[in-house]
């Protein structure tokens, strides 16, 4: 019985080819799966919706933003689908053209917002000690103001420019940002594996920047959608109190200011963009509720969990 | 003679079969992979059938279908588990739930997790009666006799407890008192001592066993740990990839596995009594929806055939037991090598390499460690045992700088190293490697197996980028991965090649001394027999210096030359490691060797003297007539 050998002392086989494949970025992953349960795509379908609507409507509006093609105040009509505003503009052109400055104020301040709050947060956290006292309590000062009198109160100091006021509301909103990335932040840096890395006498920035950032990318996702939600809320709030675009121009929020006298008599300059607004944060947080659920495991796909719970209680832990 | 109170067909006998499973089947519920399938057993009223497997053989699926009950995502597709001869698959959901805790109990592995720690403990002892309402006369004095059947103080300062002012074992009892309260047909105990010490561990079992047998109570035991089943059941059903591979009597399995898997487990268990070369199973685990057309064992398997990977084998019946192995019937009766370990070249060099002098730790103001001393010579391995809570962790975290609240003196190479990993100098952190316990929590998840390895080389030598992949890939080679891993991230890594990668990490910048934290602690038997195998050639290759902490006596001697048993923060006993096995001085460390869980001693002696001296008749041979002197027999 010459075969009879056990093969036990072999190296292990060389690795399964599909594994080999490069992976997909974790985040991309992410969104990706967030995307298919009904929750994210109807969000993502809504907000990519509104989005289409910012983005490609200022080269469908029929008319200029500052003509004035009609009677004032007509009511919806063939050729005014959305009737015209008090000095005879066509609401629709307004509307359509209204949404693109918005979503990029939007978008940079959540930028700023969630880059200053994560600096802070991963700061605070790994660093202990005086660091964390003194930038939590910072945080702590900052949120006992309400955001958008926050906003109001830097723009009253450095005054009503565009680039202001993405960076006040991006400002504001770092210290919230900062509370949810501390708390991952202390979870994460307990890791064995960030231990391995102090123990070769790693510096402490190249640990937090290289080990602990890219185990935040969950929780900085979840953060991105909900930020962006304020972040349009705000900004558009803060255009309804007449902190935006100079006149004639005008978004989402200023059409709403605008109009809101003549409410009675044309609502359709008012109801257009307030449901644009509401639509969009309806679906960026939608979306974001879906990833963050993809995240901690409740709309993982089941056969998904099951088998992965099958590999044992190690390694599910 | 019982006190068996839900109406069954007959009282309890002994012999009589309690539960039978037959044919059972667990599916995903989207894609229909196989999780478990065709699974077949029985049990007898008063024994207790032992499932073994290693993770991700479906040993706890069986189990949770035992309750009539699958995880989320996975759906019993086939089989019955007849109790007392009543499917339990096939009963509304109602009576399922009324059949739970009172004819089919179930024990968890975590009790501090399984217990409810806002109530208290005879709140939690009494919720069954609440919920299976006359099963028992008077609810208190069935309390009070259950609690004195699981070695528990019934008195009402103990029901007045809550979880967490119980010790470990003492929680265990609890949910075993739990689980006995309304005296079921079946209990499936699901690994209940993993997290407990080994004499703990050993009480405990003692008393499941004692209670299975004195009420004809069935019972079904999880357990990655072929040896801590030798001692406790009478049957025995091997797991793999879903599949029972071999069943059969305890004895007669451990005798003489039949299955190639079960060879290869059997070999991967440490023996306290000698040192042999431990010999691990390589490859792993099929998972559910990837397993092949043939036998799910063959990739992995010495003795595999051509039609082993064809064809999957169908159950067999040798010498009396299930084998499910084309092969089982021409094997039966070869042996199964063991080596022992390679005698050592020379004798290892005087200097010692790191030395520890009065080293005292504490976490805040508990202490931890008291006036230790040890000396790990140069190229020489120290084994440090101890149970858990010992401070062997914390011992090790001092020496490489992670936990820095100590006093006392350690010196390296003849210099006193700083308290904590910040005040030492590159050079030394460099030359003092460490490698943690968990595998699964040390490698950084969002990175490659190369990059993890490359970091300390980046840190400490300044490589241009070709010689730096040349080196990672070399030190790949070492630890046996080939540079197919290097791409790949950690959770596309089995528990053993993460270890592996682990330490190769701590490799790549040639230490001199090399501190291991309970490395095998989170692996299989068979994967943490090719680790130590794994260290112990690398300690000889490299002339290292190296600190082996375990809980696993066993081990020792296979790897280590000299140890040190820590207790309670001391060390009570330290030399030669022959010495310390072989004739203990202390107390302490007679007890821990006592309690090792080992193979029952002649199925241990057969696997090594590897000859089969009664051929089997056709009805099976007779058992050997004596049970073999298991350290669970003892009164």
């Amino acid at each position: 019985m010459a075969a009879v050998v056990p093969g036990h002392a072999a190296a292990p086989a060389a690795p399964a080819a599909p594994a080999v494949r490069a992976r997909r970025r974790e985040w991309l992953a992410a969104l990706a799966a967030a995307a298919r349960t009904p929750r994210g795509a109807v969000g993502l379908i809504l907000a990519s919706l509104i989005v289409a609507v910012a983005v490609i409507g200022p080269f469908l509006a029929p008319h200029g933003i500052a003509d004035i093609v009609g009677p004032d105040l007509a009511k919806p009509s063939a050729h005014f689908p959305l009737g015209t505003d008090y000095l005879g503009r066509d609401v629709l052109s307004r509307v359509l053209d209204g949404g693109w400055v918005l979503l990029i104020m939007a978008a940079s301040a959540t930028v700023i917002g969630v880059g200053l709050g994560a600096a802070a947060g991963i700061s605070a956290a790994y660093l202990r000690g005086v660091a964390d006292g003194m930038i939590m309590r910072t945080v702590d000062v900052i949120l006992a103001f309400p955001q958008l009198v926050f906003a109001l109160l830097l723009l009253s100091i450095l005054g009503p420019r565009l680039w202001l006021i993405t960076l006040a509301v991006g400002i504001t909103h770092a210290p919230q940002v900062g509370r949810v990335i501390r708390a991952a932040t202390l979870d994460v840096s307990e890791q064995d594996y960030v231990k391995a890395v102090e123990l070769q006498g790693t510096p402490p920035t190249k640990v937090m920047v290289r080990e602990i950032l890219p185990n935040l990318v969950t929780p900085l996702m979840v953060e991105i959608g909900l930020r962006l939600t304020y972040s349009i809320i705000i900004i558009a709030g803060l255009a309804f109190l007449g902190f935006g675009q100079n006149p004639p121009a005008a978004s989402w929020g200023e059409l709403i200011n605008d109009n809101r006298a003549y409410l009675a008599v044309n609502p359709w300059a008012v109801i257009g963009p307030a449901v644009l607004i509401a639509l969009l944060t309806i679906g960026v947080n939608t979306y974001s509720d879906a990833i963050a659920r993809v995240a901690i495991g409740v709309d993982r796909r089941p056969e998904e969990a099951a088998l992965l719970d099958d590999l044992g209680p190690r390694e599910a832990a | 003679m019982t006190s068996y109170g839900q109406p069954g067909p007959a009282g309890p006998q002994a012999g009589d079969v309690r539960l039978e499973v037959s044919g059972l089947e667990v599916r995903a519920r989207r894609g229909g992979a196989e999780v478990v399938s065709d699974v077949s057993f029985q049990v007898r009223a008063g024994e207790v059938l032992g499932l073994v497997g290693e993770s991700g053989s479906g040993k706890t699926t069986v189990a949770l279908a035992l309750l009539g009950h699958a995880r989320r995502g996975l759906a019993i597709s086939a089989g019955q588990v007849c109790l007392d001869g009543v499917d339990l698959l096939r009963l509304s959901p109602a009576d399922l739930r009324r059949a739970r805790g009172a004819r089919v109990a179930y024990v968890p592995q975590d009790p501090s997790a399984a217990l409810n720690p806002t109530l208290k403990v005879g709140t939690q002892l009494a919720e069954a009666f609440r919920v299976h309402p006359g099963v028992v006369g008077d609810p208190a004095e069935r309390i009070t006799q259950i609690m004195q059947e699981a070695s528990l103080d019934p008195s009402p300062a103990m029901l007045r407890r809550y979880p967490h002012q119980l010790s470990g074992g003492q929680q265990q009892r609890v949910t075993l008192a739990m689980a006995f309260a309304c005296r079921p047909s079946l209990i499936v105990l699901d690994e209940p001592t993993t997290g407990l010490d080994v004499s703990t561990q050993r009480h405990v079992l003692n008393t499941v066993r004692s209670m299975c047998t004195s009420y004809g109570v069935a019972a079904v035991y999880v357990s990655h740990d072929l040896a801590v089943v030798g001692g406790l059941v009478s049957d025995v059903a091997v797991m793999y990839a879903g599949r029972v591979i071999e069943l059969g009597s305890t004895q007669r399995l451990f005798a003489e596995p039949l299955h190639p898997y079960t060879r290869g487990l059997l070999a991967a268990i440490p023996s306290p009594e000698r040192a042999e070369l431990l010999t691990g199973i390589e490859g792993q685990q099929p998972r559910p929806g990837s397993r092949g057309p043939g036998c799910t064992f063959a990739p992995r398997c010495g003795f595999a055939t051509d039609l082993c990977l064809q064809h999957e084998p169908v159950p067999v019946l040798v010498e009396g037991r299930t084998v499910r192995c084309h092969r089982a019937q021409e094997l039966s009766g070869t042996p199964t090598p063991r080596a022992g370990v390679p005698a050592r070249s020379g004798p290892p060099s005087a200097g010692a390499a790191l030395s520890v002098r009065g080293v005292s730790a504490s976490y805040g103001p508990v202490p931890v460690l008291a006036g230790v001393d040890l000396d790990v010579p140069a190229q020489s391995c120290l084994a440090v045992v101890g149970e858990s809570g010992s401070g062997k962790t914390t011992l090790a975290r001092c020496i490489v700088g992670l936990h820095k609240d100590w006093t006392g003196e350690i010196t390296f190479a003849g210099q006193p190293l700083g308290r904590s990993a910040r005040q030492r100098p590159r050079e030394t952190l460099k030359r003092v490697q460490y490698i943690f316990q968990n595998p699964y929590t040390s490698l950084n998840p969002r990175k490659t197996v190369a990059q993890i390895v490359a970091q300390p080389l980046e840190q400490f030598a300044r490589l241009p980028h070709r010689e730096r992949t040349a080196r990672v890939d070399a030190v790949l080679a070492d630890v046996s991965l080939g540079s197919g891993y290097a791409g790949r991230y950690p959770d596309q890594l089995s528990g053993g090649e993460r270890q592996r990668v682990a330490i190769a990490r701590a490799l790549v910048v040639e230490p001199e001394l090399l501190v291991c934290d309970e490395v095998t602690s989170a692996l299989d038997v068979s994967v943490q027999a090719v680790i130590v195998e794994l260290l112990r050639r690398l300690q000889h290759e490299r002339q290292l210096a190296m600190i082996f902490i375990t809980h696993n006596l066993a081990l020792v001697r296979n790897i280590a030359q000299s140890a040190i048993v820590l207790s309670q923060g001391t060390v009570v006993e330290a030399g030669p490691v022959e010495q310390i096995l072989e004739n203990p001085t202390d107390p302490y460390t007679v007890r821990l060797i006592q309690d090792v869980p080992r193979l029952a001693a002649a199925g241990a002696g057969q696997i090594r003297s590897a000859v089969r001296l009664d051929p089997p008749g056709p009805g099976g041979p007779a058992a050997p007539a004596t049970r073999p002197a298991s350290p669970w027999s003892a009164p």
